[in-house]
């Protein structure tokens, strides 16, 4: 069996802490789960864009990267913002691709399991530029969970509250939902809603605007905000 | 002006409100007045019509037919913009339940509680909301007085003043020079000033490069000082002379007849001068006896003045604490305002208040810069809370994307202010 920690071993062995190791995971494993993405993503000698974008060195492109690629407005978004491939934003994304990316056309729910997205990212690893050169820092992930603790997500939002709030929205995004400049809010499932909110708040996802407001909105009012903007059509 | 669909709503919008008056007094349903159809009045009108849903009786007073933004009027200036794309008419409003009327408020008496209109009228009301802008302090630059506006325009009041400008900008000769009299603190969009220069000297390049810009400023440092400087290194690398206080650049007079400008002592012939005088708050304001030196002061919860429970003031002649007189600012007040107003009147749900900044300006073309605050209210001020500023250094999709982002929040917040353009 060929594991990343083999790579990892050969590379930097005297300096990786002992249970980093053994958290590596799987290339095998990570090779079976990558055939859910298939549909969308090549990888390894010959890949090409489909209607994803070609996973062959990944670790370290930019988001939204590939110049032959015509990416989302809110992958470029993201891009801009300084969003990078590494193991740990890899983790984040798999886990939620909605939550670092909204409007991503990436039609995947994500992984839940935090051992599968280490295996994930252990096999597409191996067709970055020299994976065993990939710095120590950059670990394959023990795969962190990022879930939102349920109760967040299990909140119910008081909508008229959230019409309030959302006067602090609709100075930037408009409440007739245009997307240009400024990416458009309305009709957003709530859940998705809260998880990028979280996600600002946690400054895991980029924008120094949005991680401000979001940064002290309290559990409630992102709960509220959620529930306003779900329903708001014009 | 051409008579569109827009100006044609906007007039008949005032019969309605004139005939209409009358009839909803006599339902006795509350009565909100909105003196000032601005980045605060606009959108303390429409959110008290919106919120209220036909329960509190709305009116705007407002002279103007079309309110040109100042915000972006300095991309006008540096030709990234036409005068018609920050133009903006009322129809909006008034098709959202606003009685907008256009006239002059020349007094309020606040005992009897009415608003007497240039027209004569006089409107009753319950609550007042005063968004009336800036004025400007007599005698703030020597040998400077609004009958000097048409030799040396500020344009500080977007519309015609602008235009102006920017007619004398693309008359200047060859290797002409540019003058601006910066404001001294407070004053209206304290990055105004600076982004004015990026414009014009983005106009200069391309049109006269071999023009020069000298700014003459009371002020020792100035809003996203770095970047600006940065920027006019960059983009406009020998053009712009900015002469601080520490220079003398305070110590400052202007002859508009013979178009000169002296600094410090030493006299300059120039072919346009840009005078932006101190300010204070628009005439109203102080009308109504809510002022305390230049500026009313209001209580941060609501917006309420200090000196009257039930006249609110919004925006740039509103002393409120630590937040910049910007459009973005005075929105974020008014709704603030709006929720407490309305709150006060129906009875709705009052939710604390919440107020945030973010101003964008463009150096050059796809080179945009922005700084950010929120606040919130306390005892004592609107303070602030947490901010960010963009950094020296950043790379061109960064200040490209900071660019988009302003084209995005422009059509944001006017809408915001006057409902989705018909
Ligand atoms: C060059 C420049 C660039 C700017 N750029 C930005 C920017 O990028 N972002 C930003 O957020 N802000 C910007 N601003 C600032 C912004 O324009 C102001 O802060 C904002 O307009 C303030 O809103 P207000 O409601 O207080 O006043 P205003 O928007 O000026 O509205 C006041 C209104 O009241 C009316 N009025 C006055 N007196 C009376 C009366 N007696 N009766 C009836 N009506 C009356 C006036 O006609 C006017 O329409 C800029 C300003 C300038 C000058």
């Amino acid at each position: 069996m060929k594991t990343v920690a083999t790579y990892l071993a050969a590379a930097t062995l005297a300096a990786l802490p002992a249970p980093a190791l053994a958290e590596a995971g799987d290339v095998e494993k990570g090779e079976k789960l990558f055939q859910q993405c298939k549909g969308c993503h090549q990888i390894g000698a010959g890949a090409t864009n489909r209607s994803g974008p070609h996973l062959n060195g990944l670790f370290g492109r930019k988001a939204a990267g590939l110049d032959d690629f015509r990416y989302s407005k809110s992958f470029q978004r993201a891009g801009v913002g300084g969003l990078e491939w590494h193991a740990e934003t890899l983790d984040t994304f798999l886990e939620n691709p909605r939550a670092m990316t909204s409007g991503t056309r990436m039609s995947f729910r994500g992984v839940k399991k935090a051992e599968d997205r280490t295996h994930l990212i252990a096999f597409l690893r191996q067709f970055s530029d020299d994976p065993a050169n990939i710095p120590e820092a950059d670990p394959t992930a023990q795969g962190i969970d990022h879930d939102l603790d349920p109760a967040i997500l299990a909140l119910v939002g008081d909508p008229e509250y959230g019409a309030y709030l959302s006067g602090e929205c609709t100075t930037c995004h408009q409440a007739a939902g245009s997307d240009d400049g400024i990416p458009s809010i309305t009709l957003w499932p709530e859940d998705q809603f809260v998880v990028a909110m979280h996600a600002y708040k946690s400054k895991k996802r980029n924008h120094p605007v949005m991680q401000m407001i979001a940064g002290r909105l309290g559990d409630e009012e992102i709960a509220a905000l959620a529930a306003y903007f779900k329903d708001l059509e014009n | 002006m051409t008579l569109n669909r827009r100006t044609f709503l906007g007039t008949s919008a005032i019969a309605a409100a004139t005939l209409a008056a009358p009839m909803v007094r006599a339902q006795g349903k509350p009565r909100v007045v909105v003196i000032g159809g601005g980045a605060g009045g606009a959108t303390a009108a429409r959110y008290i019509a919106k919120d209220s849903k036909g329960s509190i009786d709305v009116t705007l007073i407002e002279p103007t037919r079309t309110y040109y933004t100042c915000f972006f009027s300095n991309l006008y200036l540096g030709g990234f913009k036409k005068i018609d794309d920050i133009g903006h008419s009322y129809g909006g409003l008034a098709a959202g339940g606003v009685n907008v009327v256009h006239d002059w408020a020349v007094d309020v008496d606040r005992e009897a509680k009415t608003v007497t209109l240039a027209g004569g009228a006089n409107l009753p009301y319950d609550k007042l909301i005063l968004s009336p802008g800036i004025d400007f302090v007599e005698g703030a630059v020597e040998g400077w007085d609004l009958s000097a506006q048409n030799a040396m325009p500020h344009a500080y009041k977007a519309g015609s003043q602008t235009e102006l400008l920017r007619a004398q900008l693309a008359a200047m000769p060859e290797g002409g020079t540019f003058a601006m009299v910066a404001p001294p603190n407070p004053y209206r969009c304290p990055p105004g000033p600076y982004e004015r220069v990026s414009m014009v000297a983005h106009y200069l390049k391309n049109n006269n490069p071999t023009a020069k810009i000298i700014v003459a400023d009371p002020k020792p440092k100035f809003s996203k000082m770095a970047l600006f400087q940065e920027g006019w290194n960059n983009h406009y690398a020998g053009m712009v002379d900015w002469i601080g206080d520490d220079f003398g650049g305070g110590n400052v007079s202007v002859d508009p007849a013979a178009m000169t400008v002296t600094i410090d002592g030493e006299e300059t012939s120039v072919d346009v001068c840009n005078v932006i005088p101190a300010m204070k708050a628009g005439r109203i304001a102080e009308i109504a006896g809510v002022t305390d030196g230049n500026w009313a002061p209001v209580n941060a919860a609501d917006m309420s003045t200090k000196a009257d429970p039930d006249v609110y003031v919004l925006g740039d002649a509103s002393q409120q604490g630590d937040m910049p007189k910007s459009g973005f600012s005075a929105n974020s007040q008014a709704k603030v305002c709006a929720n407490a107003v309305r709150g006060a009147l129906t009875g709705s749900k009052v939710f604390p208040a919440k107020f945030s900044n973010t101003c964008w300006s463009l150096i050059d073309t796809n080179d945009g810069v922005k700084v950010g605050a929120t606040y919130e209210a306390t005892e004592e001020k609107i303070s602030k809370v947490d901010g960010f500023i963009s950094q020296t250094g950043e790379n061109a999709d960064v200040r490209k994307a900071t660019y988009e982002e302003s084209e995005g929040w422009y059509a944001g917040i006017t809408a915001d202010m006057f409902g989705a353009k018909a």
